[in-house]
């Protein structure tokens, strides 16, 4: 009926600075109303007759797949808050600062009621930029934040040199070279760049920039990396669909985002696609426009991943 | 079959604005009555408004004289036909997510991980090992079912010195219901299915297959077939013999363009009333599965539903803060 209310996690590890960023959603001047989903009450310093306590309750789907979680609490959470859909424009949730976000994001795809009227707009990791370098060798969640998140908040660059700044941004690019990194201090950013991302929107997956993937400008992480894919020969939809299929089946643990904008023979239409470990989401996107270079591009951030298996897998696509 | 070749009843509906999401649509002795998600009630057949919550409403449950409602304020409020209301349970603000009502004048509620019941006996509560995802009493001996993640448990809260019972099977569970004659449990799960417990012993039934988690279900009157949502059709999964639906396939009646999100059965017939995800509203006969048109398909889905004791009425209300009764 009418709209999909957008949803905006905002993930970060202990201390980086999440409620000082809530609180500036909160209290800036925008006219929008907020409902809030909190790990803890008596942080939010603003009065908002809509927050709510989360319980961080991930459950397993009942499906086999260790990875497809869900946030049992969100769904009680957001099927309650529905019968005042009137009362606000976008839900915020706040995760704790050991949170996994992909049981948050999956939640999204995995209950068809949230689905249904409700859309996840965009992963913010606010991240430390004293600390997040520590963070990222002792805590793997730090890590999957940084990996998990559309926007990053840069946070508290006040507190270290230029130099500094720029080794931990190489460190989050090494992670995530698609994220978009705002530079902060006490998470003052304009909230345009932080809401209305349409982050998982399918329509909104326009570019998968090419300068990231070939670049040598970044340190390759060592446990957490991207990988990008890309062919100029057309895939074949009979051989791509049981490939992609069968590697989030059985690397879907291991993969924490992908992305894919697709050119498939004998197919006007470019297809796009989007996954959360093992939940893809894909439909045809719109038609290629004259003079575009139809190529299809992959990307895959994972733990782990086979960048030969993948490549080769891929390649195996073309039509 | 489209809904405008269907025949219909909808010149038998007086339709209301009840102004926002209809959570609950009871009768109260004779009249409907109903429960919105600002936290109001409205009586007699709609021509009276009582503030009963200061937030949303999130369950509710009617004994036929009082429409019990919970809210995101954390009170649990009885309201009585006349527009009187009386605050039951105070829990402080905390959400109180799901209730019941149970022979003999019991009633149970839920606030996270915690169910409570008030008997004659006075309250009691329950520490769960996850959150509550439904409450149901079972018809006879106060035996409160109370479901959470990886299962059931089975309480007892007049007896304090028994241990509860779980019954186990992975998953989240959510709403649940017994069958009448009290020999099986039914929880609806996160994942798009059913799973069955037969009391006595424990046997599993599962029932699956289901496109989408299926959010109502109910048995018919006679108890032989238990209805649910979670398809473009009404799904009805066989309970005449002790096994269940063990080894059977479900029937199917009423299918049409969108799901159907919400389903009672009536009290005396062999007839379900179900509202679907577009607005649709149908009454259709388990026999043949033919289908008699109330309510166009229009607005939000509808979300609640409710027949009179004697079967001769059935209020509705949708997403969308339509409401209706169908006076037959």
């Amino acid at each position: 009926m009418s709209e999909k209310i957008p949803v905006t996690v905002l993930t970060g590890y202990l201390g980086a600075g999440k409620t000082t960023l809530l609180n500036r959603i909160l209290s800036e001047p925008h006219g929008k109303k907020f409902a809030v989903i909190v790990n803890e009450f008596g942080e939010i310093g603003i009065d908002n007759e809509l927050v709510v306590g989360a319980d961080e309750e991930v459950f397993e789907m009942n499906n086999g797949c260790v990875c497809c979680t869900v946030r049992g609490d969100l769904i009680r959470i957001i099927d309650g808050l529905l019968k005042r859909r009137g009362r606000f424009d976008g839900i915020l949730v706040e995760t704790t600062g050991l949170a996994d976000p992909a049981p948050v994001a999956q939640t999204f795809f995995m209950d068809d009621n949230v689905g249904d009227k409700t859309a996840l707009d965009a992963v913010v990791t606010v991240a430390d930029a004293k600390w997040l370098k520590d963070r990222l060798k002792d805590a793997p969640e730090a890590k999957n934040q940084i990996a998990f998140a559309d926007v990053i908040l840069l946070n508290k660059t006040d507190l270290v040199t230029p130099e500094e700044l720029r080794e931990v941004e190489l460190r989050i690019r090494a992670i995530n070279p698609f994220a978009r990194v705002h530079r902060t201090e006490r998470c003052a950013v304009p909230l345009e760049w932080v809401l209305g991302q349409g982050a998982f929107d399918l329509e909104r997956i326009l570019a998968i920039e090419p300068e990231f993937l070939d670049s040598d400008l970044h340190t390759h992480d060592e446990e957490v990396q991207s990988i990008a894919l890309s062919s100029e020969p057309p895939l074949d939809p009979d051989k791509f669909f049981p490939w992609i299929q069968e590697l989030v089946a059985k690397e879907g643990p291991k993969i924490l985002r992908s992305k894919g904008i697709l050119s498939f023979k004998n197919d006007p239409q470019r297809f796009v696609f989007q996954g959360v470990h093992m939940v893809l989401d894909g439909d045809h996107q719109r038609t290629w426009k004259p003079g575009e270079k139809r190529e299809s591009r992959l990307v895959f951030i994972g733990r782990d991943l086979d960048e030969a298996a993948l490549r080769k897998g891929f390649a195996a696509c073309a039509a | 079959m489209a809904a405008a070749e269907i025949p219909s009843l909808a010149a038998k509906v007086r339709a209301l604005e009840a102004g926002s999401h209809v959570v609950a649509a009871v009768f109260l002795g004779e009249s409907a009555a109903y429960a919105l998600g600002e936290g109001e009630v409205l009586l007699a057949d709609g021509s009276k408004r009582t503030q009963a919550h200061a937030g949303a409403i999130l369950d509710a449950a009617s004994d036929g004289s009082r429409l019990f409602t919970s809210g995101d304020d954390g009170k649990l409020v009885a309201t009585n036909a006349e527009g009187a209301t009386e605050v039951l349970v105070d829990g402080m603000g905390k959400w109180i997510d799901h209730l019941a009502l149970g022979p003999d004048g019991a009633l149970a509620w839920s606030v996270g991980k915690t169910a409570h019941a008030r008997t004659k006996k006075g309250d009691r509560s329950l520490e769960l090992p996850s959150s509550v995802g439904g409450l149901a009493f079972a018809p006879k001996g106060l035996r409160l079912a109370i479901t959470h993640y990886n299962g059931a448990t089975l309480w007892f809260p007049n007896a304090p010195e028994a241990k509860p019972e779980i019954l186990v099977w992975k998953g989240s569970h959510l709403s649940v219901l017994f069958s009448a004659d009290g020999r099986f449990l039914i929880s609806s799960m996160q994942e798009p299915a059913l799973h069955g417990w037969r009391v006595a012993d424990g046997h599993h039934m599962r029932m699956t297959g289901y496109p989408a988690r299926v959010r109502s279900l109910a048995f018919t009157a006679d108890g032989k077939w238990l209805a649910s949502s979670g398809a473009n059709e009404v799904i009805l999964w066989p309970f005449g013999s002790k096994d269940g639906p063990t080894g059977k396939e479900p029937r199917m009646i009423g299918r049409q363009q969108a799901r159907v999100a919400i389903l009672v059965c009536h009290p005396k017939q062999e007839v379900i009333a179900a509202g679907y995800a577009d607005g649709l509203l149908l009454l259709l006969r388990l026999a043949d599965g033919a289908a008699i048109l109330v309510r166009q398909p229009e607005g939000g889905a509808v979300s609640a539903l409710g027949w009179r004791a004697d079967g001769q009425a059935l209020a509705f209300g949708t997403e969308d803060g339509k409401a209706g009764v169908l006076a037959l």
